[in-house]
């Protein structure tokens, strides 16, 4: 889920890992204590200046206590968790382990937050909105920290979380920073006619106010933490709400690290509360609670359908999902070959293959078929795997143990059903949880690697012949949360990207996620949409205020 | 001007946000400030003048002159313009910058505004005479907050797409218009400032702004900001300089886009011909009022007393919004009129850099003339001095806060902008008699009501012609709510999502597609 300019940064590949310091020049770099922004868009002298930002060699884990109306607090149970290095098997630390009745002491924090007439509630919308660009400020101060501990948590390249995962997060602390103030009700012209059938007669000056929902319980995935962490609170703080927020029980320890930062920009007690803990759980408590207004969920569609029904047997809370995919990456014969090959490779293979958007389902026009197929493998076979703190490094392990088993499994099924082995196929070093980058090719529509979500480094390249069958084909899927398409004629990018089933569609790009664009998913890949202006909707809860005057005029 | 701040008392102030971070204690004043800059900034750069020329700037407490500062003439103007007109070239740095670093770059600007924010507070008193109490706890914070809330819209300034009949595709995009001129008045020089930057630049303009000659030495140290945080040379250029030639020569220029006004409406109408005259430049005016205030019978009478006070008397009534009419119900007009009386009485007149000071010198000697000659007329054409009416100091441009009682709508002084520290207080009897009082005015910029009564509140805000209307406040502005005239008042609107629309140009791009399909 790379942001902005990311293409170079997964083409440079291994060797050139050094081209990464190019992506630094758009964001705000502290120099000399004072923020400094290089705009030189050709980038010629900033490469020798900018040098590449290293892992925090022996990082001790600051924070890992459940985070509760801004203090630290053991869970109620007594129980911890403890998380690992999945890049080594090393245990990281235990964490408090938040359960039933910790969600209870969090909503109770989160409610009393959200009372009206509390200093959050009383808040001007533009303190709320500075609230937020300082957070961002802090992130960004400690973007390093941040970076290596999202590494050694999560296993995923250090450079990458570095500058895209902290970038991100930073990005979209801001723009949420900016909409606080930008959340407009309307006055609305109500039509006499109306006014005059329900009421008899009268005239009436209507307005709308966007108001925060309540306490908002969040609960976010493994592969993106501290990104994925931003995406949820930002837009639910910018609109005024209260949060409750569950970490992956894999990746508690960004979030936890944001809590503190949290504190220190000065939210009010109460406003954010963390949670770490799992699923059936912790998570299961937020989603049946009685007193959250709002559930969003970031994760598997199994668990996004069983979040809905908690909301339906509880007290109908609003619910947001971003859910799984198996998104089809079309590629058209008249497109530009080689970068056609690295963008479907860099769109399955980043972040470990471990993406809700992965495209990883590459259709490719017969004609360059083999060719595409050939360079894919290629590009596969160069992948660096090894220790993610390590430059030059471009893949690192899988999440855990049980992530690895199934991909593993879904690898073999691929074999079994009869697809072409081109590269990869198994584990790469037998001691821990990395798999080799593997592509198949001659894969079809009805075997089990084209239809379900793999979310490891598993690339299925598929025949194609015809628009039509194309279009047919990509949206025979009960997802539809993205889709690319690489050709260069504007009639086929327009009339493909018109027909495709997904939430998002890339033309001649893939993974080009900004905050400003929103994002989230047709069918079963989830309900609802974030970043972007269209997020704050789900966040807002709108009043229509109407007033009987005395006389209405234009 | 502004939020609910000076209405009791300076304490006041400080409560304007809620936030730890807002300015927490106002810190004793240098009432000597450095000038560290006096020359034009073109291209990011210092220039002298092409003509070598500079002008003196007052301090209008004293009198005595505080610098000399290069005067901009046309010459300069031009250098300027190819200056703008070359940093927004297709392709260049600024015009390809990501909308999220420009409104990354207006927020650093806020930042180095707040760090400096005691020194810039001092050089605003120095130079307009404001007090210092209200530059640092009124006008800096505001120019902060106005380029913050910019800052955000830079990347939230959406096009649409458009569901147009036939087999095409359809959208737009919400491009910057170009180089704008902006030329801002001596009122508020700094916000003035930031009103006009905030929108033009989080919408990716190039500007020339002329800065006003009394006035000069804040928006030149803004100057060495804008160029600290990084914005691209040629972006922002500031020329200090007067109306009739760097003012005519931006208004008349062939390569300057658009043209944004503050000021009197006597050169609004200058401005408006001189774009039509030359490239039909797209053009927003914010001119002069004479803004009626309505006090209803049943008002909350010691609050509208001391909002009509406030209204009238900030900013030593050097406000276009100022509330220059008060129209008082005629069965509270008497108890409203002493209360009046007695609070101007109780205004502090004196030192601005004295943090007890309410009100300091008017800008000029010919302001403060003008004012002088607009109570005369009053006095001559019959209305009721109630109190004040002189000069308040033996040097510097201090006027006594005067109210007129049995002020009529014909006299001068109700019909013409005073800009200065003379209230005028009418007697009305209806409300139908009172909004058409209100509207017999070729102005249209701000009014307000105070009364309890919802449906009044809601008959006359809708009856009144005017830009903007308070409902039982005066002076309550946010970056976030947008300000501008009815009538001779002005063009277009500054502030809120609809000061993006002054500086943004519309393009529908419509693509043929094969099919449409909903």
């Amino acid at each position: 889920m790379p942001v902005i300019g990311v293409e170079s940064i997964q083409s440079a590949g291994a060797p050139s890992a050094c081209t990464v310091g190019k992506q630094t020049n758009m964001s705000s770099q502290p120099e000399n204590g004072q923020y400094h922004m290089d705009l030189n868009l050709d980038h010629g002298d900033t490469e020798s200046r900018q040098t590449i930002p290293m892992p925090i060699p022996d990082l001790e884990v600051q924070y890992t206590k459940i985070f509760i109306d801004n203090e630290w607090h053991e869970s109620c149970s007594g129980r911890k968790m403890q998380v690992h290095n999945p890049a080594t098997g090393d245990l990281l630390c235990e964490v408090e382990e938040a359960d039933t009745e910790d969600v209870d002491k969090a909503v109770w924090s989160a409610r009393a937050a959200f009372q009206l007439g509390s200093p959050w509630r009383c808040m001007d919308a533009s303190d709320r909105g500075q609230l937020l660009t300082r957070l961002a400020d802090l992130v960004e101060r400690d973007r390093l920290q941040l970076a290596t501990l999202e590494a050694l948590d999560s296993g995923k390249v250090f450079l990458m979380a570095y500058f895209v995962d902290l970038l991100a997060t930073i990005k979209t602390l801001r723009y949420y920073g900016g909409w606080a103030d930008k959340i407009q009700g309307k006055t609305i012209p109500l039509s006499k006619f109306l006014c005059m059938s329900l009421f008899l007669d009268g005239e009436y000056f209507t307005y709308t106010r966007h108001e925060p929902i309540g306490v908002c319980g969040q609960i976010i995935p493994w592969n993106f933490p501290v990104m994925m962490f931003a995406w949820k609170i930002a837009p639910a703080l910018c609109c005024g709400n209260t949060i409750i927020i569950k970490p992956a029980e894999q990746t508690p320890l960004t979030a936890l690290h944001m809590a503190h930062l949290i504190k220190e920009a000065g939210f009010p007690p109460g406003v954010v509360n963390v949670l770490p803990g799992y699923g059936p759980t912790a998570g299961s408590a937020i989603a049946h609670h009685m007193d959250i207004d709002k559930i969003a969920f970031t994760g598997s569609t199994a668990v996004g359908k069983l979040i809905q029904q908690a909301a339906g047997e509880s007290n109908l809370k609003r619910v947001t999902l971003e859910l799984g995919g198996k998104n089809p990456n079309i590629v058209f014969a008249d497109c530009d070959l080689e970068y056609a090959v690295e963008q479907a490779h860099s769109g399955l293979f980043f972040n470990q293959g471990q993406c809700c958007l992965a495209g990883s389902r590459v259709f490719v026009e017969d004609s360059i078929y083999e060719e595409f197929v050939r360079r894919s493998a290629e590009k596969a076979r160069n992948k660096v795997l090894g220790n993610p703190l390590v430059p030059g490094v471009d893949q690192g392990p899988q999440i855990d143990q049980k992530q690895f088993d199934k991909i593993l499994e879904l690898i073999e099924s691929g074999k079994r059903e009869g697809a072409t082995l081109e590269c990869g196929g198994g584990p790469w070093d037998q001691r821990s949880l990395f798999i080799q980058p593997t592509v198949f090719s001659n894969v079809t529509d009805n075997m089990r690697i084209a239809k379900e979500e793999i979310f490891g480094p598993v690339q299925q390249i598929m025949r194609f012949y015809s628009v039509k069958e194309v279009i047919q084909r990509a949206n025979t899927t009960h997802y539809g949360l993205a889709a690319g398409v690489f050709t260069n004629d504007i009639d086929k990018a327009l009339t493909v990207s018109s027909a495709l089933q997904a939430g998002t569609v890339w033309v001649n790009c893939y993974n080009a996620m900004s905050s400003q664009c929103p994002f989230g998913g047709f069918k079963m890949s989830g309900n609802g949409r974030e970043l972007g202006e269209y997020a704050l909707q789900e966040y807002t809860e709108v009043k229509a205020v109407t007033i009987k005057i005395s006389q209405k005029n234009s | 001007m502004l939020r609910t701040v000076l209405i009791r008392t300076l304490p006041r102030v400080f409560g304007i946000s809620k936030c730890q971070y807002s300015a927490a204690t106002i810190p004793k004043p240098s009432a000597q400030p450095e000038v560290h800059y006096n020359k034009l900034f073109i291209n990011n750069e210092w220039q002298d003048a092409v003509s070598k020329k500079s002008f003196p700037t007052i301090n209008p407490a004293t009198g005595e002159v505080i610098c000399l500062v290069a005067e901009a003439d046309k010459a300069d103007v031009d250098k300027a313009v190819k200056a703008a007109r070359d940093a927004f070239r297709f392709g260049s740095p600024w015009r390809r910058m990501d909308a999220s670093d420009r409104g990354l770059l207006l927020n650093r600007l806020a930042d180095a505004i707040e760090r400096d924010s005691a020194y810039l507070a001092e050089l605003e008193t120095l130079d307009n005479g404001k007090p210092y109490a209200v530059s640092y706890s009124v006008d800096v914070p505001m120019v902060v907050k106005c380029l913050r809330y910019y800052a955000g819209w830079a990347d939230k300034w959406e096009g649409k797409t458009i569901p147009i009949d036939g087999d095409f595709f359809c959208y737009t995009r919400h491009e910057p218009i170009g180089v704008c001129g902006q030329i801002i008045p001596w009122n508020f020089p700094l916000l003035m400032q930031a009103w006009k930057l905030g929108p033009a630049l989080a919408t990716g303009n190039t500007v020339v702004m002329k800065v006003a000659e009394q006035t000069p030495l804040t928006a030149l140290y803004v100057a060495s900001l804008i160029k600290e945080v990084g914005f691209p040379p040629g972006v922002v250029n500031i020329l200090p300089g007067m109306g009739p030639t760097a003012g005519s020569a931006i208004a008349s220029h062939m390569d300057v886009d658009k043209v944004a006004f503050t000021g009197s409406t006597e050169v609004g109408h200058l401005i408006q011909q001189a774009s039509g005259a030359s490239n039909l430049k797209k053009v927003t005016l914010e001119l002069g009022g004479k803004s009626p205030n309505i006090i209803m019978s049943d008002a909350n009478m010691a609050d509208a007393v001391e909002q009509s006070h406030f209204a009238l008397f900030f900013n030593q009534g050097q406000c276009c919004c100022a509330g220059s009419r008060t129209y008082v119900q005629d069965t509270i007009y008497d108890e409203f009129m002493e209360r009046s009386v007695q609070r101007a009485k109780n205004r502090v007149v004196g030192d601005p850099f004295n943090l007890k000071t309410e009100q300091g010198p008017q800008v000029d000697e010919e302001q403060f003339k003008k004012i002088i000659g607009y109570i005369s007329s009053g006095k001559r054409e019959g209305a009721k001095l109630m109190c004040g009416g002189g000069v308040a100091a033996d040097r510097g441009y201090f006027i006594e806060p005067t109210i007129f009682g049995d002020v009529q709508d014909s006299m001068t002084i109700a019909r013409e902008e005073i800009f200065g520290p003379v209230m005028q207080i009418l007697k009305f009897k209806t409300v139908e008699e009172v909004i058409d009082r209100a509207n017999d005015t070729k102005y249209g910029l701000a009014a307000a009501i105070f009364t309890k009564d919802i449906d009044k509140a809601h008959y006359i805000s809708n009856g009144l012609r005017a830009g903007t209307v308070w409902i039982n406040c005066y002076d309550v502005f946010g970056a976030q709510a947008p300000f501008g005239g009815y009538k001779y008042s002005g063009n277009g609107r500054e502030l809120g999502e609809y000061g993006l629309d002054n500086y943004t140009e519309v393009k529908t791009v419509t693509i043929k597609v094969p099919q449409k399909n909903s």
